[in-house]
């Protein structure tokens, strides 16, 4: 066991460190609200966003592994100086680089998968903020089934003529572009008959419905394809391929969901809550009962930090057997942060309820939001159930259901 | 950066491990469980020591191995995975910690070097410091004590017992002497050795640093805390691995019973809640030694969340073999039963976590 980083890595943190303190309070010049960035600060300097992508990168705190040919730093993958970037700009007010499925799933795929001229026509926008893309997986008739998806492609002439629908599509109202899973091959088997397209959204024939959550905000939409054609080039991977190309990049995805350290925040902020708000007159920290949860929780986020630890040491020192500890990190890390999220509303009572712009509204709100918003996590990206039949049978090595004749 | 076992960490582990699974098969736990073989626990124990148990944790220059805490606690969850049936805790792993943390040298070089050598060992009376219940609890005066130590561990065939009063103060007593009564208590756990200790007039010396500190008592609890831990998420795993071994076998309707999803997401809920165990534990006993300002809040909730982790792992597991899950025959029982003892020894998960809120105001 050594938990020193090394004086290379003390170096670089330092690095960091005085580069967030240089940009710190930065705010954007088109605007504070984007659905794939942070919102930006105050009393710092200002730029666009498509500006402090390209500072980030060229300062290699972004796309740091990410060939200059294709817009990105074109350093070598360190996976602790990534770790050290996103915990010194999660620690500063400096803003952090625009998340998004574009940026955390199909730059990844392309830069696996992808021709020469798919990687040098996207990724660099993407990564500059530029092209926003949107996922096209789920159908209303295949959800933990994904594979048994239904939008059709056909090549006629050369051209994809696509018709169907998705649902549960972020930020297909924003988007440029979206990379979707069709079914081109009708004749193969499920799982071989899906190609992976990328589909420009102004093209005609598509239509963008918003759909409002349980949040009240419409976090989803479902976007309907009538005769919508597209090149014959604008597909990844070979015709039939599609499951294997999208599923390379899934499991990053269902790890990202719920890093711990932001749930460890989230504890130390209800901490501090539990001591500012009182209940007949005493701190809710001093309730022995709220107490005593807020510690069971504490205790199981600490073992989540420490298990991403045993991961993060399992990157740089392959060989490791970790593979159970890495399918469990979906499950586990929704399920806490819901139950931490709910844990505040139960220690405010009646005022945790409160939403929107209420008076007597604490943390924004963020407790209520957030509490919602992570059962949609739950459920989204495989559910729960899902990920414990991966882990019994991928994990455990169990057997799988006996399988229905026709599904 | 490394997070992990060593290689010899993992060696001695091994080693443990198969020891264990050739002399404390289950029928043996079995016999000494019932007290029909009173030798074999001490064979036993007798081979583990060959293998260097006792001096993990000593300092060289008193003839140990000068390990750090870590290594004990892999060695802890070897014995909870195989229900290993002899004293370890107490005698290998708190009673060093305390002599070393509120021991003088001279006190050091009396015991420490004796425990190495296994001439001296250790029975730990703790539980009055950590929560007193009913009328226990030890008075220290004229270089005497008087009262009464509950839940002693593995004060049976110690030579001297750690004894504690209420104020943290450790007190080492001839286990032997005639002012010294000890009471076998029988626990549902078989597999150690649990006693009360009633002293009259007994003579007692004071381990001095710690008449002024709680520090080295915290010390030594602490690092029993993680190796209960440790014991616990061993034992678990054993639980987990028949769990699914079963589950893949027993068939029911025409199937294994591990293809209905109701068995098999038991096992799934088993593994996800056991597995941030191993780092919880692995990062505890680090902190122990090498990153004291977040030692004890690690140590109390490893003890505790593995605790409760494990209680919910030795339900399911015992499920998962339906009715016989539920039978001596089987004996799984006897890892369902260590897991319980192991939650209650040195805090129960409340009384640990209030502990643990205490380190951080």
């Amino acid at each position: 066991m050594d938990l020193e980083y090394g004086p290379e890595y003390q170096e670089f943190t330092k690095e960091v460190q005085s580069f967030c303190k240089k940009y710190e309070g930065l705010s954007f010049t088109d605007g504070s609200n984007n659905p794939l960035g942070s919102s930006g600060g105050s009393g710092g300097p200002k730029m666009s966003r498509s500006e402090w992508q390209k500072t980030l990168i060229e300062n290699g705190y972004f796309a740091r592994s990410v060939p200059k040919e294709y817009g990105g730093y074109g350093g070598e993958a360190d996976i602790l100086k990534s770790r050290i970037i996103a915990a010194e700009f999660s620690k500063s007010n400096t803003p952090g680089p625009m998340g998004g499925q574009g940026i955390d799933m199909l730059v990844p795929t392309l830069l696996e998968m992808g021709t020469k001229e798919q990687k040098e026509a996207y990724i660099k926008p993407t990564l500059h903020g530029e092209m926003i893309w949107c996922q096209g997986y789920s159908e209303p008739n295949a959800g933990s089934d994904l594979a048994s998806l239904q939008t059709k492609g056909e090549l006629v002439g050369d051209e994809w003529v696509i018709n169907g629908q998705k649902i549960w599509t972020s930020t297909a109202q924003y988007s440029q572009m979206c990379f979707c899973l069709v079914r081109t091959e009708p004749d193969a088997p499920k799982h071989a008959g899906i190609s992976y397209l990328l589909i420009p959204m102004d093209t005609p024939g598509i239509e963008i419905r918003p759909l409002v959550d349980m949040t009240l905000k419409a976090g989803f939409n479902e976007v309907f394809f009538t005769d919508v054609k597209i090149p014959a080039s604008n597909i990844v991977g070979k015709r039939g391929e599609g499951w294997a190309v999208a599923n390379a990049t899934l499991g990053h995805e269902r790890g990202s969901l719920a890093p711990p350290d932001a749930t460890m925040n989230r504890v130390n902020m209800l901490m501090h809550l539990m001591k500012e708000e009182t209940l007949d007159g005493k701190p809710l920290i001093e309730h022995p009962i709220y107490r005593d949860r807020l510690m069971q929780i504490q205790g199981k986020v600490l073992a989540q930090q420490s298990h991403a630890l045993r991961l993060l040491s399992a990157k740089l020192n392959p060989g490791a057997d970790v593979k159970i500890g890495k399918m469990i990190q979906k499950l586990t890390g929704t399920e806490l942060r819901h139950e931490l999220e709910g844990l505040a509303i139960d220690v405010m009572g009646e005022i945790g309820t409160l939403y929107e712009n209420s008076p007597h509204l604490k943390n924004d709100g963020t407790w209520q939001f957030i509490y919602m918003y992570f059962l949609g996590l739950i459920i989204g990206g495989g559910t729960s159930q899902i990920q414990k039949n991966i882990i019994a049978e991928r994990g455990l090595g169990m057997p799988k259901e006996p399988k229905v004749e026709g599904a | 950066m490394y997070f992990g076992l060593s290689e010899e960490q993992s060696f001695f582990q091994d080693n443990v491990r198969k020891y264990l699974e050739e002399y404390a098969t289950i029928d043996n736990i079995k016999h000494i469980a019932n007290g029909d073989e009173k030798n074999l626990s001490a064979e036993i124990h007798q081979g583990l020591l060959n293998l260097g148990i006792n001096a993990l944790l000593i300092p060289e220059e008193f003839g140990g191995l000068g390990l750090d805490l870590l290594f004990a606690a892999v060695v802890s969850e070897a014995l909870g995975g195989g229900v290993g049936p002899i004293p370890f805790i107490a005698p290998y792993v708190m009673a060093p910690t305390a002599i070393k943390h509120a021991g003088s040298k001279t006190q050091q070089e009396n015991y420490l070097s004796k425990i190495a050598t296994n001439e001296y060992r250790f029975g730990v009376g703790f539980t009055e410091f950590i929560g007193k219940r009913n009328d226990a609890g030890i008075t220290f005066s004229d270089h005497s004590l008087n009262g009464r130590a509950m839940f002693v561990l593995d004060a049976n065939d110690a030579t001297h017992l750690l004894l504690a009063d209420e104020k943290g103060q450790i007190f080492v007593v001839d286990a032997k002497s005639s002012n010294i009564e000890i009471v076998k208590l029988t626990t549902v756990d078989k597999t150690r050795q649990y006693s009360e200790v009633i002293c009259k007039n007994l003579e007692a010396e004071l381990l001095e640093n710690s008449s002024d500190s709680i520090n080295p008592i915290n010390q030594a609890i602490d690092a029993g805390r993680i190796m209960l831990a440790a014991d616990s998420l061993g034992a678990s795993q054993t639980m987990i691995d028949k769990a699914v071994d079963y589950a893949k076998e027993r068939k029911q309707f025409g199937r294994a019973i591990g293809s209905f999803q109701a068995v098999k997401h038991m096992c799934a809920e088993m593994a996800a809640d056991l597995e941030p165990c191993y780092a919880l534990v692995w990062h505890a006993a680090h902190c122990h030694d090498h990153s004291p300002a977040e030692a004890r809040l690690m140590a109390c909730h490893a003890k505790a969340h593995v605790s409760e982790m494990a209680k919910g792992i030795a339900k399911k597991a015992t499920e998962v073999h339906g009715g016989m899950g539920f039978t001596d025959l089987l004996g799984l029982h006897y890892w369902f039963k260590r897991i319980g003892l192991n939650r209650q020894i040195l805090g129960s998960p409340e009384l640990v976590r209030e502990e643990a809120y205490k380190t951080q105001v």
